[in-house]
């Protein structure tokens, strides 16, 4: 089945969402979908999927213009979405999963739960993977969620997938897992939408790719015109100089120090010590449990064992308020759930952490919660219409804005920032490593966790790598490279 | 924001349509000073227990035991008062008795992680329980009249009880707590994310316990109100009106999901619960009819947010 957009346009309001997109899926073949964030990927993925009816051009299955009236138009037209966080029934079986709302019955209408685990064990197979259907979804990891979810889609004959940043999430191995699966749809003939901001992986898995920028359509054709250079260019419209603009700085005193820190069955004897003006990076692979260990350095959990100090003094375990007075600031792994109250205004979520040097005895003064606000969006160049937006309708690189200038407004001394730039555009990615270069230049303190080696290598004046709970390698920046930080990470023959 | 403006007047187009429809239907009540007067004092109660349970609410929690605080605290006022106690010792120790409860509400949400829908279904029965093993099955009726005046007579030279006055104060409290404080910012934020709050150094579990707490004392002071107005204390004062206050927060705007909601949106729901409330009860309407109509406009409240979001995302 091809399915095409033809001149495909979408607007919110005065918002110009997709202008005159054009793209073809074709059987036995993976298309990329790339751009900036806010390009408009996420509102094609959505036509596509029949969540939004364009408002111009035509919707093609197979060169008949069709219209999905609703996603379970496309899903019955074959078309299934894969998203970056799948959503399974937690209780229920891998194989229930898989057979959701198309369960195979015996007569009387009881449910076959044998052809239903068999079903599941087939689907597997052709996907050449290794879930037992038997145990429950809860507990998968999210790189065997999203193939639970691949098999849900081929169980009910989808012959198109989109995977929307389904390797956001995923650590090195399990990416190469997915790359093999998407591997086995292509030779079973589905068409493969497949959206990443990482350009490496779409030369390594694609054959065709689409460029949007601001809504517009930029290009679509057969990879092997392109190289990543030329496909970045086409994304950003320009030139992308610098983009691990990391200075040089003269590291200062000790400005955090991590004694012996444990928690049990996550992470154990973690010690490690920041200077200021130095960047320090976790390594490791996804689980590792270098999230954890910034988790409890800033308190949102309570270690079982050790001690966190800063210029020398130990602070309360177990209390990010305490964490926050001794000057340690926090930019969390997942920003739409931990970093921004979403249905809250953008001046609101800056002032967060602020609350109370924003106020005069336990009263609220708006005046100063509104320029707060507006000078971190002028210093942040972000991209607003209104700050008493709520910060949901913001693209993901400019939420990602609020959240630092939720926290660089508190000027702290040491900052974490954890996966600073996961999922957010090429543009904005290279703003935030400049902003944190040179805070580092002003003397702030940063950890950072990242699992983009390039980012690390790029970023950090010195790298720990977190293996299983443990650190197990300890890297300045001159030694750092690709291959001693995976071999250290993976665990495979160290050396 | 905009919908909830718009919820509001709303809300107020509905407060004038129970007065006119309401004054004309029963002969006026709602004109005549008597009849103001009745209706005031008898929303007040509900009121005065909306405004902390607001609060409680826009926290993405929820209190179910209100009413029962408020019959404990009724009935360990007429208890004390057989007991020989003066009243000015009676009322401190009834409210501190209501914190508790809210207290021990709070502990099992905050400190076992447990969910307060489920929580305050328990005690609920449980203050309800006490409630009777304080005082039984009696009522007490002998309190002085310098007292029950509060609830039987209005303020001097007007037709305002003494306990809406009591509101209308605490109304303000809680308006200026809720929407200009920094603790009202961290009860929204709470609410919508707690996650997030708590990644944002807010002491969540701290926050949702004074919520508690304030709760219980309020229910007390509720307690009393109503005690006072029918000058009589009986372990069964206030049965099922935790119903009507939730019906009020919920009518008044705020989410059931938390996040959402204003001080102002609830001190209409209530009036407009209120009035109506009396209305039909003046119009010799069974009570049966109220308490339908109070469970109507209870899914009304909950079902006309969810509809009107559909609408303005213009699917389906």
């Amino acid at each position: 089945m091809e399915v095409a957009l033809a001149e495909v346009s979408k607007s919110f309001g005065a918002v110009r969402a997709l202008r005159e997109v054009s793209l073809t899926l074709t059987p036995g073949r993976a298309h990329a979908l790339l751009g900036e964030n806010g390009a408009g990927k996420s509102t094609l993925i959505k036509v596509l999927a029949g969540v939004h009816r364009p408002d111009g051009g035509q919707l093609l299955v197979d060169g008949e213009p069709t219209r999905f009236a609703s996603p379970a138009d496309a899903k019955a037209a074959g078309v299934a979405v894969i998203y970056q966080e799948p959503t399974l029934f937690g209780d229920l079986s891998v194989a229930e999963n898989v057979a959701m709302g198309r369960h195979p019955t015996r007569r009387g209408g009881m449910v076959d739960t044998a052809a239903m685990r068999e079903q599941a064990e087939l689907l597997f197979e052709r996907l050449g993977v290794d879930i037992d259907p038997k145990r429950p979804a809860r507990g998968l990891s999210i790189a065997d969620q999203q193939l639970v979810e691949i098999a849900k889609a081929l169980s009910s004959d989808a012959r198109v997938i989109i995977m929307d940043e389904p390797t956001a999430a995923l650590s090195g191995t399990e990416v190469a897992r997915l790359f093999g699966v998407v591997g086995a749809l292509r030779e079973h003939g589905a068409a493969v939408l497949f959206v990443s901001h990482r350009i490496d992986e779409v030369f390594e898995l694609c054959q065709d790719a689409t460029v949007l920028r601001d809504g517009g359509f930029v290009w679509s054709g057969p990879l092997s015109e392109q190289t990543p250079d030329g496909v970045v260019r086409l994304m950003v419209g320009r030139d992308l100089d610098a983009l691990f603009p990391k200075q040089d700085v003269e590291a200062g005193d000790t400005a955090l120090e991590v004694r012996r820190l444990t928690r049990e069955g996550v992470f154990t004897d973690v010690s490690f010590d920041v200077r200021a003006g130095e960047i320090l990076a976790l390594a490791g692979l996804v689980g590792a449990g270098r999230s954890e260990i910034a988790r409890a350095v800033f308190g949102v959990d309570k270690p079982d064992g050790g001690e966190v100090l800063v210029r020398g003094k130990r602070i309360r375990p177990g209390s990010p308020g305490a964490a926050m007075a001794a000057g340690i600031g926090f930019v969390p792994e997942d920003r739409r759930q931990q970093g921004l109250v979403l249905a809250a205004s953008i001046e609101r979520n800056a002032a967060l952490a602020s609350l109370n040097r924003l106020s005069r005895l336990g009263f609220l003064r708006s005046s100063a919660e509104r320029s707060l606000a507006r000078d971190w969006a002028v210093k942040l160049q972000l991209k607003f219409s209104r700050l008493t937006d709520p910060v949901g309708v913001l693209s993901g690189g400019n939420q990602q804005k609020v959240v630092l200038a939720k926290w660089l407004s508190r000027q702290p001394k040491i900052l974490i920032v954890d996966e600073p730039t996961r999922g957010i555009d090429v543009g904005t990615k290279a703003e935030v490593h400049r902003l944190l270069s040179e805070l580092a230049a002003q003397g702030v303190a940063i950890l950072m966790i990242s699992s983009e080696l390039p980012e690390v290598l790029g970023m950090a004046d010195r790298v720990l790598v977190v293996r299983e709970g443990r650190l197990v390698g300890e890297f300045s920046r001159a030694e750092a490279d690709e291959e001693r930080i995976v071999l250290a990470a993976t665990g495979v023959a160290a050396g | 924001m905009k919908s909830l403006l718009r919820w509001e007047s709303a809300l107020a187009v509905l407060l004038v349509l129970v007065v006119v429809v309401g004054s004309a239907a029963t002969g006026g009540i709602f004109l005549t000073g008597r009849g103001a007067f009745n209706v005031g004092s008898d929303l007040a109660v509900m009121a005065l227990i909306a405004l902390p349970l607001t609060l409680v609410i826009v926290a993405a929690e929820i209190d179910l035991s209100v009413a029962s605080v408020l019959g404990l605290s009724s009935a360990l006022m007429g208890a004390l008062w057989n007991e020989g106690w003066p009243l000015e010792a009676i009322l401190p120790v009834v409210i501190i008795v209501g914190a508790l409860c809210g207290a021990v509400n709070g502990f099992l949400v905050t400190k076992l992680g447990l969910p307060s829908l489920a929580v305050t279904i328990g005690s609920l029965a449980l203050y309800r329980g006490l409630a009777f093993v304080v005082l039984g099955d009696q009522a007490v009726a002998d309190f002085p009249d310098s007292y029950t005046q509060f609830g039987t007579t209005p303020v001097p030279g007007t037709w305002i009880p003494y306990p809406i006055l009591l509101f209308a104060v605490l109304a303000v409290v809680f308006g200026l707590l809720l929407h200009a404080t920094t603790f009202g910012r961290a009860v929204f934020a709470i609410g919508a994310n707690e996650e997030a709050a708590r990644f944002s150094g807010i002491r969540v579990k701290r926050i949702k316990f004074i919520l508690f707490v304030l709760t219980g004392a309020v229910a007390a002071l509720a307690g009393i109100v109503y005690t006072l107005r029918f000058a009589s204390a009986r372990a069964d004062n206030g049965t099922g009106l935790e119903l009507e206050v939730v019906t009020a927060v919920l009518l008044g705007g705020v989410s059931i999901f938390g996040g959402r909601g204003t001080i102002g949106g609830v001190i209409l729901a209530a009036l407009v619960l209120g009035g109506l409330t009396d209305a039909l009860i003046v119009d010799d309407i069974a009570t049966e009819v109220v308490k339908l109509v109070t469970g109507l406009l209870l899914l009304a409240s909950v079902f006309a947010p969810a509809v009107t979001q559909r609408m303005s995302r213009g699917t389906p």
